[in-house]
This record gives C-alpha cells, structure tokens and sequence, in this order.
C-alpha cells in the first residue's frame, strides 16, 4: 500500500501539477517508461516537460557526435566546446536532463534507431521518434503496434516556423469527466502508414496545408535517397515537380499545397526556437495525457505554423482503421 | 544573407523581462536560444521547492536563493556570450521608473498578479514600450500585446473582481466548503494568532450574542496561568459548540437551512485521547520552527486522505498547542501562510470541523491548502508554449511587423479544430481610464469619508497607485514622496484624517478631484458625486467607483459582495480570500469575456468556447475565487505590507 502512495518528497515538488492531473494520475507517469530518438529542439522541449513532470524513466537515442550546429536549438548542452569532448548527442542532454529532476532515469541507448528489435520496445509506454525518414517512422510504428503491450507512437518535427505531430495510440481507452459524471471513451488511431495513404482527395477540404507540404517533402527525402532534413532550397525546382506528379496521380488540385509554403519549409533548415518550445510543449502534454488517461489525447495530427500563429488538429484515418 | 538580416533587429534589441517563474524560465531560454543578446529580468522572489516541478533553471540546492540572478546564471551555460541583467527587486520600486523602462524595445510580462500587471502597463503606456503580456493557468494561456495607440492596453477590459463573501455568510451561514476555510484563515486563525488590534468579525459577533461584550472580548484570551491542556478544548468549545448553539437560538435564520449541530471536544475526544494527544509529542526538540508539524505526532502522513472528526480534532487541539508551546514568539503577529505547515493544519482542522458541523462534506489537507492559499494549478508544458508564443510576438514588435501581431489563446479543448487559437489585438477602449484618461466618477459620502478611506480604497487599491498624488484644482490635498518638507507631511497627515467635505480645498459633491501617480507617470481625473447612504453587505467600502468596473455578481442566489480591483485587505465586512496566483490573471478575464459575444472578432469563437470547452468555464467559476496576492508573490496591496513581506522573505 505505502509504495503505491506518492513520497512526501514527490508531493512537496508535484504540488502544483497534482492540482492540474491529480494523485493517480501523477502515480502512472513515475511508473511510465519513455523513449525519445532524435535530439534535436522539440525534442530536447519535450524532454525537459516530460522529466519535469516525473515519469519514471526516459530513454534517449541520438549517437550524433555533439557539434556547434546540432546545439544550436539546444539549452541542454552548455556551450562550450571542450565540453563536448567526443560525447554523443544523447550522452551529453543525459547529463542535463538528469540534473532537472533526480527522481527520474535517464540513460542513453546506443544504435541506429530502425536496427532495433521489437522486443526492444517492450520496456516502453511511449516512443517518440523525430528526424527520421519515412521507412522508419513507418517501421517503428509497425513495430509498437505488434508488441502485445500497447505502445504510443509519436512523431514529431520541425522545419523552419513550422511543425508537426503524429499520434497514434492504436486503441485507446480513457475517461472523461462531464459534470458530475464520468465517461468511458474510446478511440481508434490509425498508424502513420495508413494515415499517410489516405487519399488526399478524401480528406475534409480545409485540412491543414502542411500537412500536404511535409508529405512532399518526406517523399522527397526517399525518392532523392537524402537524409532526413538533408534539402535545402536549391531543391525547390525538383520539390515541385515532384509535388505536381503526386498531386496528379491522387487527381489532387495543386492549390491545396502552395509553391510558397514549399519554398518556406525549404528555407530554414534551422529549427526556430520559439516553434520548439510550442510543439514540444504540446507533445509533452500528449504524452502526458496518453499515459495519465486524463484529457482528451489529440487524434491524430498537430501543425502549427508561427506565421499565422493557428495550432491545429486534424484526423486523418483510414476509414477502416482498427475496425 | 536575408535571414542575417532579419536577425539584427532581435540581436540589437535590448528587453525587459519582468518575472522569473514559470513563465519567465521558459522565456529566458527561448528568448536566448531565439538570439537576444540583452536581457534584463527584475523578480523579487526567491526559488521555492514547489517551484522546481516547472521552472526548470533552477534545482534543489538553489532554494532560497533569487529567482532572477539564479535563472542568468543557468541560461549563460548555455549561452555564455549575451548580457543578462537580473534584479532582485520589486518592479514596484522606485528606481525602475519611467526612464528606466524607456530604454527597452520591448517589455515581457511573465508575472503572478494583477496590481503588478497593472503597475507595469502604465510605466510601458507612459514610455511609450510595446508590452506583451502572458498568463497560464493549468493546460490554459494566453498571450496579448499592448502597444499604445495601437492595440487596448493591459487596463482596457474590466478585471475580474476578487471574490469575497458576505460576512454573515462566513460567519452564521457557511454552504460550502470554502466558506469554512476563511473563517478558519481569515476569522479563527487571526483571532488566535494574529495582531490582537486587527478588526475582527469573530469579536462582533461573539460579543453580538454574549451577555456582556466584555467577557466575550476575552474568550480567545489565553488566560493567565492556563494550561495550555484546558486553554485548547475552551477555544474547540467555544467555537464549535457554544457559538453554534448561540447561532440555533436564531430560529429566523434556520427556516430554510439545514441547523447545524454544536460539536464539543469531550463528546469527540474521550478523556484518555486527550491525553494520548499531550505525550505523544515526540519531535519536540526541534528548533527549526518551520518544521513544527501536528500531523507525524499524531501518526497522520498522507496529505490526500480527509481526516475522521476524531482526528481533525486531535490536530486542532495539538497544532494550537504546538503554536502556543514552540512557536509562542509568533503567536500574535502571524499572517496566514500557505507555506507554514503547522498553519495550514490548524486551517484544515478548523475548516473540517465547522464543515462537519455544518454537514459540508470534510476535504484533505491537500486540498484545504490549496483552497486556503489560493493556489493555482500550474505544469511546465503550458509555460513553454507561451514562453514561445511571446518571443514570437516579441518579434514581430522588433520587426515592426505591426499588422501581423496576435493575441493567442492556450487552449485545453479545440475550439475550430484549434488549440492554439491567435485572434486579431483589439483596439484601446475608448473609455479606459488608464490609456485614454476618461473621467471617473465616484460615489461617496463626502461629510462622512475620511480622505484617508479614499486614499486607502480607491486610490490604492481599486486604481492601484504606488505613489499617488491628489489635487483639488490647483490645491495639494495629498502627496506620497522621500523628498517632502516635514511640514508638508504634517500637513498630508493631518488632511488624512479629515472627513473630504471638511479638507481645506473641500471635497462635496460635483468636485472634480485629479489624482497622479508620479512614478507611473498616470493621472486621472475622478467627478465626486456625494451619497448619502450605502449597503454594508453591498458596497462595504462605503463608496462606489464607476466609468470603468464591471457589474456585480452573484452566486446561488446569494448576495454576494464583489469588490473590483483587488481585495480589500482589511475590510471590516467582508472577508476576502486572497491567492497566490501563479503566473495567471488576465486569462479568467479574458476566458470570461469570450463568452459574453461583445467582441466581434470572437464572436464565433465564443459559441464553440462555452459548449466545447468546459474546462473555460471551470476556470471562471474557479477563478472567481482566486484574487488579491498571496504570501508567495509580489505584491501586496499597499506599499507598507509590501515592505514588510519584502524584507521578510529576504532574510
């Protein structure tokens, strides 16, 4: 019985936030065991909330030897350069994040991200992945949803003022609070693979344009062989065209997905600190929502866009998802 | 090349951050990783253990320490080459006056409570510096710039009033749970542990129903030699038992309510309980007074779970005993504290035995500090977004990117698929007092007011001036200043305390008083309008602020006494339940205006608001509690308790 009750240590420093999720609540985030891949702005965001808020143990990925470039969105690494001394990216935000909130467990996995076996990821109530390319989204996320255990999968990105999240919590069950009644809910997400094939044609007309621009663009990353992130915009001509061809073959009109967008995503290929903040303040709640089973967890895409300041939700599932 | 160039406007900057909590770690951060190299952040506060589940630049071993100078030293880790300038200080301060704030670009707000708000809209009005102005409450936010002329200023829309609670309410007819706490705070609690010379409405009403006032003066008087053993109980009977069955004998008042039932500590507490309850005192010894706790002597240690009556009396009786035994050297000068443990036992115990009596379900300690110090609900992921939502503004203002500026909601559930919602700024209200100087007009009774009850009530606390001047035409009735003739003061002092249509310049009705703030660099203009009588329950302070308040509200049916601006510290009739907020203020306003369809740009945000969004209306009703200032924050009502909270903490 005691262990299951929050330590006096725990409620003096939770205070404020068991007053937003309350007791049980913040009980299933010091038990939840987290995994992030990608250690760039958002992410590095949406660890500091996350260990803030007390889950039990975070997992990073990230061999990124730490450079002047890749701390640029980054308050975890101090900056200065004989520190780096050789350290990984992960390694070095492990040591920060860790100093954040003592009663959490940070630690650092060595690895290519998609060589991992789906047994792997049985230690884990969320996978966060960023910065990767299609195939491994899609293949991270076939291999949560394999594991008996139910695992969140989210992605999460940022390119120039613009970013995006996607949910999937497969099936997922949580309460509601209405009045004085509580409510048992259901949802049924789709995975990033059958979200993405959905015809764009189907799709509601006002859906957010983004997400037609950053689909281009991850196309584009495959087609072209690059790495993920690796365009700059000098590809605009080729992203373009390729966004012509894709439109055409879903009898898709073009406006939907404007030049100029492209041209902006394309631009800055530096993360804008404030949008980190924004998006890996979001997910943070997300995650946190997931794992507590309080609130409504968004399904199953975010994108915000700092120039015209909207955050948005937008379904986008597969008709038969889950059914 | 381009984005270089884009860049120079925030690199060239030079901003002001007033705050360095919730919000004001996050945006430090980001405001260092955005590129700003000149960052100035005034915060008087000193880090506490509950601010590190979210302000995240400081740790454990910094407790204690300032909150402004411990946030520059965590961001220059990371970004060792920018300037960063931190006050430990009140913005409030003299020395941060107009001129000071002329030599930003822009000014940040991350802070707790309205008067400070307040205080800096009109230093940002009258240097003419863009303002952006943040608030956060749980999973909600919002973010809003003010720049003058331009957009409305911090001042334009009405605040929302702190709630109070009509006296007979608190003190005869408690309905709900929180009624039994300020009583227990704001009645008992200062009647047995603060200043003995305050007003107190335990005092009326106990001599009210007493055979003779004098005995019952002396009823919360430990008498001489007493034993603290008897002293204890004599407090449990009188409160819960005789004031109760005194009540009853009032058969008006109990036609429609349920009676309460008079509880008496030997009918709870049997003889050898009491006695348990005096040894089992075991960590006496300590000589840290702060630690001193009723709640491990009596083996109780989760503070979620609601105590039985039994045990809500064993902590009443042993935390009065512990003030009167190893804190004597406080008793008679405390100040309800949320952060002083053995007063928020003595709260919960006392609240849980009159709400038991008065059958209102018994809460947990928890939850009774919570509601007793006002404490708002707060996580870390709603200040980073809106840390980054400002420095989005901010740069916009740099850019002079006028048109693309945007007032943005946090919200909890989507509202248009939205859960970032921005909203073009509004225009100045052109009848707000503060940037467009439309006359007030008040009601008062001029042969009956003192000038120091103005100056007190409206000028202090409803149009929150720090260093307030007023004038009759060209006569100087009154005048706050460190460079004063002594004979000048004298004069000042004596005038305070004349009635305003015997004042040497005589203030009557169809007077047109100016009243300046010098430091703020703020005048209005007031048309006095005499009265003759008002509604003690109504309008306690005798006298009624109009041109730019909100109207009054009520609740259940119930009168209730609202006050605009903020609480009325001492208020004989009203007891006012004063918060700690944290980081939030504006968005109960704003929340709360939504739905009233006046404005035309959210008009159709507003229908989606109130149906998808109950959360929004939770935090109206919730924040119609929350007011005032706690003992965390800034700022008190007038400059003396600042002063004197001030120096306390800093010690």
């Amino acid at each position: 019985m005691d262990s299951e009750e929050l330590t006096e240590q725990e409620t003096a420093l939770y205070d404020r936030q068991i007053r937003v999720w309350g007791v049980d609540a913040q009980r299933r985030l010091s038990k939840s065991h987290i995994l992030v891949s990608g250690m760039k702005g958002t992410v590095v965001e949406f660890c500091k909330n996350i260990v803030l808020a007390g889950v039990g143990s975070l997992t990073l990925i990230d061999d990124t030897p730490v450079n002047k470039e890749a701390v640029s969105a980054n308050f975890l690494i101090p900056l200065d350069e004989n520190e780096f001394g050789g350290k990984s990216l992960a390694q070095a935000c492990r040591d920060a994040l860790k100093e954040f909130n003592p009663m959490v467990g940070v630690s650092v996995e060595k690895g290519d991200l998609s060589s991992f076996e789906g047994d792997f990821f049985d230690k884990f109530s969320a996978v966060v992945v960023s910065g990767c390319s299609l195939a491994t989204k899609k293949l991270i996320n076939e291999k949560c949803r394999k594991r008996l255990k139910q695992i969140a999968f989210y992605t999460v990105d940022c390119k120039n003022s613009c970013g995006e999240i996607f949910v999937d919590l497969q099936s997922y069950t949580y309460t509601q609070k209405k009045l004085d009644e509580t409510i048992e809910c259901q949802l049924q997400y789709s995975s990033f693979e059958e979200a993405v094939s959905v015809p764009w044609k189907a799709l509601p007309r006002k859906v957010s344009k983004l997400y037609f621009a950053l689909r281009v663009l991850e196309k584009f990353e495959e087609v072209e062989g690059r790495k993920p992130g690796d365009v700059s915009i000098e590809d605009l001509p080729s992203a373009l065209k390729l966004k012509k061809e894709i439109c055409d073959g879903q009898s898709f009109n073009e406006v939907n997905v404007p030049d100029s967008l492209l041209e902006r995503l394309l631009q800055g290929n530096k993360e804008h600190p404030p949008v980190c903040a924004i998006i890996g303040g979001i997910l943070g709640q997300e995650v946190i929502k997931a794992i507590s089973g309080k609130g409504d967890p968004l399904k199953n895409f975010f994108f915000f866009d700092a120039v015209d300041g909207k955050g948005v939700i937008e379904d986008i599932s597969a008709p038969n998802s889950g059914a | 090349m381009a984005s270089d160039q884009k860049l120079d406007p925030i690199k060239n900057a030079k901003v002001l951050m007033v705050g360095a909590g919730g919000i004001g770690c996050e945006l430090l951060k980001t405001l260092a990783l955005s590129g700003f190299t000149d960052i100035h952040i005034i915060d008087m506060d000193t880090i506490e253990v509950s601010n590190l589940n979210r302000q995240f630049l400081f740790r454990q071993s910094h407790v204690g320490q300032s909150k402004a100078k411990v946030a520059r030293d965590a961001v220059l880790r990371f970004r060792p080459h920018i300037n960063i300038t931190p006050y430990h200080a009140n913005v409030k301060d003299p020395e941060f006056n107009v001129d000071f704030f002329k030599q930003f670009n822009v000014v940040l707000n991350g802070l707790d409570n309205l008067d400070a708000r307040r205080h800096v809209n009109r230093l940002c009005l009258a240097a003419d510096v863009p303002l952006v102005e943040s608030g956060t409450t749980g999973f909600l936010g919002q973010v809003t710039v003010h720049i003058k002329g331009q957009t409305e200023c911090y001042e334009c829309q009405p605040k929302p009033a702190p709630k109070t609670y009509p006296v007979c309410t608190i003190t005869n007819t408690p309905s709900k749970f929180v009624h039994c706490i300020v009583w227990a705070k704001d009645l008992l609690f200062a009647k047995l542990f603060g200043d003995k010379n305050q007003d107190n409405d335990l005092n009326v009403r106990s001599s009210d129903s007493a055979n003779s006032s004098e005995s019952a003066k002396d009823v919360f008087e430990r008498r001489k030699d007493e034993d603290i053993e008897q002293y204890g109980p004599r407090i449990y009977d009188h409160v819960f038992g005789y004031n109760i069955e005194v009540a009853l004998g009032n058969e008006e008042t109990w036609k429609s309510r349920n009676r309460p039932k008079p509880i008496y500590s030997r009918d709870i507490l049997p003889d050898k309980l009491f006695h348990q309850n005096g040894n089992l005192n075991k960590d006496g010894e300590t000589d840290d007074t702060s630690s001193v706790s009723a709640m491990p002597c009596l083996g109780l240690k989760n503070p979620q779970d609601i105590w039985s009556l039994v045990e809500n009396s064993r902590v009443f009786l042993e935390s009065l005993k512990l003030f009167f035994t190893k804190r004597a050297k406080d008793v008679g000068n405390l100040i309800f504290d949320k952060d002083d443990q053995l007063a928020v036992e003595f709260v919960t115990a006392a609240a849980n035995i009159r709400a038991s009596s008065f059958g209102i379900p018994m809460h947990s300690l928890f939850e009774a500090k919570g509601i007793a110090g006002n404490i708002v609900h707060a996580v870390a992921t709603t200040n980073a977004i809106i840390a980054g939502l400002i420095v989005i503004e901010a740069i916009k203002v740099l850019r002079n990117e006028r048109n693309k500026l945007r007032m943005t909601y946090c919200l909890e559930h989507p509202s248009r698929k939205m859960i970032l919602m921005p909203v073009e700024p509004f225009e100045p209200n052109k009848s707000c007092y503060v940037c467009s100087e439309t006359p007030l007009s008040l009601e008062i009774n001029t042969s009956r007011s003192k000038l120091r009850d103005f100056v007190e009530k409206i000028v202090k606390n409803k149009l929150g001036m720090n260093f307030p001047l007023i004038m009759h035409g060209s006569a100087l009735l009154y005048e706050v200043g460190d460079d004063l003739e002594e004979d000048m003061v004298a004069n000042y002092a004596a005038n305070l305390e004349k009635v305003l249509a015997e004042l040497p310049s005589p203030v009557t009705g169809g007077t047109m008083l100016t009243v300046e703030d010098l430091q703020q660099e703020f005048t209005c203009s007031i048309n006095i309008k005499h009265r003759e009588e008002f509604d003690e329950e109504k309008e306690p302070d005798g006298m009624v602020l109009s041109g730019w308040i909100q109207a009054r509200t009520t609740e259940n049916g119930e009168r209730s006494a609202v006050t605009n601006g903020e609480s009325t510290s001492k208020s004989s009739n009203t007891a006012v339940l004063e918060e700690e907020s944290d980081d939030i203020e504006i968005i109960s306003t704003e929340v709360s205006v939504i739905p009233s369809g006046t404005k035309r740009k959210l008009a159709e945000i507003s229908v989606n608001n109130s149906v998808n969004s109950p959360s929004a209306g939770d935090l109206v009703s919730k924040k119609s509690l929350e007011h005032g200032d706690g003992n965390n924050s800034v700022v008190m009502i007038d400059g003396e308790e600042l002063e004197g909270s001030k120096k306390k903490r800093l010690h």
